[in-house]
């Protein structure tokens, strides 16, 4: 009896006091949601992305005082990278007034997409997403900044066309990819199949279901075909068993080339010396050498705030970096917003001005301590894409080394496609395409 | 001592064979669902309709498809994802290719093609059964999860594969899409699962209902009798598998408003399955229970550490979730092993003697 009622004490408690959402936001400072996944299938991605983006906010808490001294707030939410518990995240973290999003899952992404003008956020899916979303007419609140993955696999397809001797050596060539079976998998498809027909080259598609643990298969079609380059599109587990099999049936090294989310420490370590050579894209420098990180250091990690508490080693690592930089812009585009409208808490619409208007220069990285670390930027209200470049990084076993300058993707090629499956996508939500011309 | 019948005596058959046979319990159960149309789209906020309310009535709603087919006839099927990707596929094909077709009939049309496809996966039943037919089940998850992956035409060759739901509006009140609001989706949500959950009630007392039994409880019994096990067996895999395909179609159009085939991967059919069991088998006010405990227990786990105002990390605040969660999973099974209805049922009896229990 007691048992009995103790379990349907817990019950009521569930039911009732459950979700009950607090509306606290302390007044005078800017609130950005983190969507993160610190646990779950893929955490080792997860944990150097949300640590980056935590070390960042408070860097700039710490050493500024806030953007212009206004403070940022932020707050974690698990999502274990599933799509359902990141838009309860969302909901939940809506309640704050954010005024931009960064989802870092392709799933999430899709379903803030058609919200975003809806609830006035921003989302920045910096290097993922939905690739039709860099045309700003259609998709004002949308940025994908700095690269797309179709820029991303013309930059890959000039790469191999350099290493080659040139773009009429393609002809001929057998290029691979393997993809997560999913959308964002089947991001660079249109491009690389477009870029064949141009190109002459030969190129074969080869899935690999979610989650990517059993990839024997496809290895073997591998084996058979004796691709001249593999290009690989996965993420998480996917990776490492890849990178092992590559190394397990003896495919040369260095012709393998991930995309920018097939190339982290996680990704090649668990190989061992197999993954030596192993090539992948990014568009930010790995390394801890860089001024911002001795920032880090000093203001973060020698009070006793840094989010990898003690462990120093692992700052500087690929998604690390790469997400110190995806919470730069988030700044330096709300610092842009302030430049228009004063230097206090911004609305979604306001930071949304500043997202557009973002122009990073040589100079100011210089300022931030990022030189090198990534490219000038500049978007426009066209253009949700930027200017991006994209470069080769190679693992030594150690670490990885930037092994190629930077690559212009073929953006005459890109463009065009973008634009029209921009115009494909934005008609099932029924958008209607704003005249940049009359934007100020 | 308020809720007994004694004194009340039934005087026709509709009275004796009514729903719900004592008054106290009819007035509840109305009142409830008026308070349900009306309370939470007035006093709700956003998040409470669109993360909690909305895939709780979802999941009921795919939770009732599932009871009657394991519940009631005892057919244990892992399929239950696939059969709701095939009615958020074909709800999606249809309202794209006909958007003059009300939405309605668009989700009815969806769960019609989803019964299709239940009715020839339920085929093997009939020589197959327990835990060999739930892998003969799993068979049209993987399979059709993997159709939809391929064959571009599914999503309308979008480049990304992931289907998008349109804006369409019932009655000129937006209910699909980015810009229904979050109320207009619930109270659609929750028309239908009201009506199904009325249908579902009145199929399992009925002669369906009674047929699906007995071939759970006995199917050699059942087929001495007259029942015809092909017929019946078909039956509860297809009208199974249409409330599946109507709850699918709902959770692409009314909760995630674009969705790719990993949303209805063998973890759905699995977390399905759970509510089934949790809630208890055979009972559709189990079905709610149980999709009320698996939806909203962990939400609230995860945010009872910050309402105690311990302060932890996300990361260890989600695992001390998910160990208490599969704790309490056991418990529950251990100590109510018919699951959350019979607890109900307990209570209800209980109540009836109050406050002289001897």
């Amino acid at each position: 009896m007691t048992l009995r009622a103790v379990l349907v004490g817990i019950l009521a408690l569930t039911v009732v006091a459950g979700p009950s959402v607090a509306r606290v936001q302390a007044a005078g400072e800017i609130f950005i949601p983190l969507l993160v996944y610190r646990t779950g299938p893929y955490a080792p991605n997860g944990i150097p992305i949300a640590n980056g983006a935590s070390d960042y906010f408070t860097l700039v808490n710490e050493r500024d005082g806030g953007i212009n001294t206004v403070k940022i707030a932020f707050e974690e939410c698990e999502d274990q990278y599933d799509t359902k518990q990141g838009v309860e995240c969302y909901e939940r973290l809506k309640a704050k007034n954010p005024v931009l999003v960064n989802p870092y899952s392709t799933g999430i992404t899709y379903q803030l997409i058609p919200k975003a003008p809806v609830d006035k956020i921003v989302v920045h899916s910096m290097g993922y997403g939905m690739t039709a979303t860099a045309d700003g007419r259609w998709f004002p609140w949308v940025f994908n900044f700095p690269m797309t993955y179709w820029s991303q696999a013309s930059a890959f397809v000039k790469y191999v066309a350099q290493q080659e001797g040139g773009m009429d050596k393609l002809k001929g060539k057998k290029i691979a990819h393997i993809f997560h079976n999913s959308p964002y998998g089947k991001e660079a498809n249109p491009t690389l199949e477009d870029l064949a027909r141009r190109h002459a080259f030969e190129l074969t598609l080869l899935a690999v279901d979610h989650p990517g643990q059993e990839q024997k298969a496809t290895w073997l079609q591998i084996r058979r075909l004796n691709p001249d380059w593999i290009y690989i599109s996965g993420w998480g587990v996917m990776n490492q068993v890849a990178v092992k099999e590559a190394g397990s049936i003896g495919v040369k090294m260095d012709r393998v080339v991930g995309n920018w989310w097939t190339g982290t420490e996680t990704d090649v370590i668990p190989a061992g010396d197999a993954a030596k050579g192993y090539k992948s894209m990014a568009f930010t420098a790995p390394g801890a050498e860089f001024k911002v990180h001795q920032d880090i250091f000093k203001h973060v990690y020698d009070k006793g705030k840094g989010a990898y508490g003690n462990d120093r080693a692992k700052v500087g690592e690929v998604l690390y970096n790469r997400m110190v930089v995806n919470a730069m812009l988030n700044v330096e585009a709300i610092r842009t917003a302030m430049t228009k409208y004063g230097n206090k808490p911004l609305t979604g619409e306001q930071v949304r001005w500043g997202f557009e208007n973002l122009n990073i220069t040589d100079k100011r990285l210089e300022e931030l301590g990022m030189k090198g670390m990534m490219r000038p930027l500049r978007v426009t209200c066209e253009n949700h894409e930027g200017n991006g470049l994209a470069f080769v990084q190679q693992w030594d076993g150690k670490k990885w080394n930037v092994v190629s300058d930077w690559i212009e993707p073929i953006r005459d090629v890109v463009r065009p496609k973008l634009e029209a499956e921009a115009v494909a996508e934005a008609k099932k939500l029924n958008y209607t395409m704003r005249d940049c011309a009359k934007e100020k | 001592m308020i809720y007994r019948e004694a004194g009340r005596f039934k005087t026709s058959y509709a009275s004796d064979q009514a729903i719900f046979p004592i008054v106290q319990d009819r007035v509840f159960v109305r009142a409830a669902v008026v308070a349900a149309f009306v309370v939470p789209p007035l006093v709700a906020g956003d998040y409470w309709l669109q993360a909690i309310l909305i895939p709780f009535l979802i999941y009921a709603l795919a939770a009732i498809g599932l009871n009657l087919l394991t519940g009631y006839a005892g057919q244990l099927s892992l399929g239950t994802g696939g059969f709701m990707a095939v009615g958020a596929y074909s709800a999606f094909k249809l309202t794209t290719a006909f958007p003059r077709l009300s939405i309605i009939a668009v989700f009815l049309l969806s769960g019609l093609a989803a019964a299709a496809i239940g009715l020839l996966f339920g085929i093997p039943s009939l020589r197959i059964k327990g835990f060999y037919l739930a892998v003969a089940t799993l068979a049209a998850q993987f399979f059709l999860i993997w159709l939809f992956n391929k064959v571009a035409w599914f999503t309308n060759y979008a480049s990304s594969g992931t289907i998008t739901a349109p804006d369409r509006t019932v009655l000129g009140v937006t209910v699909t899409g980015p810009n229904a609001t979050a109320a207009a989706r619930y109270v659609m949500a929750l028309a239908f699962v009201t009506v199904f959950a009325l249908v579902a009630k009145n199929l399992v007392r009925g002669r369906i209902g009674r047929s699906w039994m007995a071939i759970r409880d006995r199917d050699i019994a059942a087929e001495i009798i007259g029942v015809r096990p092909l017929r019946t067996k078909l039956l509860a895999f297809g009208i199974s598998s249409f409330y599946c395909g109507v709850a699918g179609a709902e959770l692409v159009f009314l909760y995630l408003g674009s969705a790719e085939t990993l949303a209805f991967d063998i973890n759905q059919s699995f977390l399905v399955l759970f509510m089934v069991i949790i809630g208890g088998l055979g009972s559709v006010l189990g079905s709610f229970l149980g999709a009320a405990f698996i939806i909203l227990l962990p939400i609230f786990l995860t945010r009872l550490p910050h309402s105690l105002g311990l302060i932890m990390s996300v990361a260890l605040q989600k695992q001390i979730e998910l160990m208490i969660f599969g704790g309490l999973i056991l418990f529950f099974l251990i100590v109510e092993p018919h699951g959350l209805a019979r607890l109900w049922q307990i209570g209800k009896e209980k109540l009836r003697l109050w406050p002289f229990p001897h």
